[in-house]
């Protein structure tokens, strides 16, 4: 699933992976803007979902980010990897791996890069 | 497995949207777990009323969904709804966007969607998509509403799995209505002319009634309501939702209902069917799997001695043989 949460409206990023994780096999729900990280967590427990990918270029992913690690934690979904993408400065990386992340994707990375990450963390995770 | 499967069927019959969930997940992606499930949830189905939403790509089939849940939940009903969208047929994956319509229903747990592609099955809808009917169903959802993509002319799955079809359709199609006649049209237990916020919408209603009294009524009593609705203002939906439990209460008081779920159920098992024969035959190596024997036989076909015809139909009764019992 690739969501986007709160009131960024930078959806052309987001856009980007859907499209190139589609076009590496993946089935991509994408949630379309502003939805609430409640909306984004319930969605993705009802899809089941091997990947909840957060995108966000706002500015506000250590308010949001923690929420939704949260939810996901209440909601059990422990085996759905959270992997956050867009503009964030290098110093807030170890900050949301430390909160749960198990990957926070940069600007600039090459499309195809970012199927490739998907693809080796979903492989690395045990099978349901 | 035998544990896990009676553990995951339990929790789904007990509504936990979590089990639901990956329940589904188990059935779309087939195999022995998934029949296993299956098999479990099976007896609990039969409940829901399954309500199939078909129309071209854009006409509004999520917003309607959307709306529709939303009177539902009114009438204190739960909901479950399985989206379809289309496979890329270059990767094999998809971007499911049906959801961008029904976000905000998803803080309702008396609502569960679902996204499924079409990994390539033709008829409009996925491959399991009955059994992830049955999941909901089993789950408790009291209505289902099940989108297809968006179909132009004989992608008619969905009458297959849904005890009522409605047939979305928009203003300003104007010949097409014409064009669309032989098609899906005929399958609508109910129609419904969606943006009727917008100009033409008048027209379009008036042409389907016209054509409606042209086509032969293919049940004896039930003449498919066209209805004009806008889903996006949400203005004409609880009549339309009056028309859904109106043709559910006809089908069961004329003994229709009777009647259609067993030519569901027959679909169903055939369809089965195929895909086992198929899913048997398709190996690379389903004629090598066979033995010398089959070597001989092939050799025969080859010399002209026996007709690749006979050949297969020896191949079917043979695969027949080695099929237990049900
Ligand atoms: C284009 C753009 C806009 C467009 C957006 C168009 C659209 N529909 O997307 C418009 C003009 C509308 C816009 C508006 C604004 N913008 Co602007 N915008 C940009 C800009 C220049 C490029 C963004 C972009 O599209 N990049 C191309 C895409 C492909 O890259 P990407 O989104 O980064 O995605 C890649 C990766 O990040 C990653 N990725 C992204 N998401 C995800 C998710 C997952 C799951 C994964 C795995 C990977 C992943 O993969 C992608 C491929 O590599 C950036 C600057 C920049 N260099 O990023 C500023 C920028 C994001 N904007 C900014 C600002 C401030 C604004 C405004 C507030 C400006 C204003 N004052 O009005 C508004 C806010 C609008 C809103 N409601 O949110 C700031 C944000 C600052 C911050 N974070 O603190 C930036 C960084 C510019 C800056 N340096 O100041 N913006
Ligand atoms: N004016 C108007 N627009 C509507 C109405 N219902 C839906 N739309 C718009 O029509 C567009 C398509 O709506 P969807 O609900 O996504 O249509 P769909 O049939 O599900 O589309 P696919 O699943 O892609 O085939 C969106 O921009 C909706 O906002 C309506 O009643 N009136
Ligand atoms: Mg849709």
């Amino acid at each position: 699933m690739i969501a986007k949460v709160g009131l960024d409206g930078h959806d052309r990023g987001a856009k980007v992976v859907a499209r190139s994780l589609r076009d590496a096999g993946m089935d991509v729900v994408y949630t379309g803007l502003h939805r609430t990280p409640e909306e984004v967590v319930a969605a993705a427990v009802q899809e089941d979902v091997d990947v909840l990918g957060v995108s966000l270029l706002s500015g506000a992913h250590l308010t949001l980010i923690p929420r939704v690690v949260e939810l996901m934690r209440e909601a059990h979904a422990g085996d759905m990897l959270l992997v956050v993408g867009g503009v964030i400065p290098d110093e807030d990386v170890p900050v949301l791996t430390a909160m749960g992340a198990a990957d926070v994707i940069l600007q600039d990375t090459p499309p195809e890069a970012v199927a490739r990450r998907v693809r080796e963390l979903v492989a690395a995770r045990q099978p349901r | 497995m035998t544990d896990d499967v009676d553990a995951l069927a339990r929790q789904v019959v007990e509504g936990s949207p979590r089990a639901t969930a990956r329940a589904l997940t188990w059935v779309e992606s087939g195999g022995p777990r998934a029949e296993a499930l299956a098999a479990r949830l099976y007896r609990h189905t039969g409940r829901a009323h399954v309500v199939g939403i078909t129309g071209a790509p854009g006409s509004g089939k999520s917003t309607l969904a959307r709306a529709l849940a939303r009177v539902a939940r009114g009438r204190g009903r739960t909901v479950g709804i399985l989206a379809v969208d289309p496979s890329s047929p270059f990767s094999g994956g998809a971007i499911l966007g049906d959801r961008i319509r029904m976000n905000d229903l998803a803080l309702d747990p008396g609502v569960f969607i679902r996204s499924m592609a079409t990994r390539g099955a033709l008829g409009g809808l996925c491959r399991a998509a009955a059994d992830a009917i049955d999941v909901l169903d089993a789950a408790g959802r009291s209505l289902i509403l099940v989108e297809t993509v968006g179909v132009g002319q004989d992608e008619v799955d969905v009458m297959r799995v849904a005890h009522t079809v409605v047939v979305v359709s928009v203003p300003g199609l104007g010949d097409d209505v014409q064009a669309l006649k032989a098609g899906i049209l005929e399958i609508a237990d109910l129609h419904v002319v969606n943006k009727a916020d917008r100009e033409g919408a008048d027209r379009t209603i008036a042409e389907l009634r016209a054509m409606l009294t042209l086509m032969p009524l293919v049940e004896e009593t039930w003449m498919p309501p066209v209805l004009g609705v806008s889903a996006a203002r949400e203005e004409g939906i609880e009549a339309m939702a009056d028309a859904l439990e109106g043709h559910l209460a006809y089908m069961k008081t004329s003994g229709e209902a009777d009647r259609r779920r067993r030519r569901m159920v027959a679909a169903r098992v055939l369809r089965i069917a195929q895909d086992l024969v198929a899913a048997t035959l398709l190996r690379p190596d389903a004629l090598e799997a066979q033995g010398s024997e089959a070597t001989t036989l092939l050799d025969r076909v080859l010399r002209r001695e026996v007709t690749p015809h006979a050949y297969a139909r020896a191949l079917l009764t043979r695969m027949g043989e080695r099929t237990p019992d049900v």
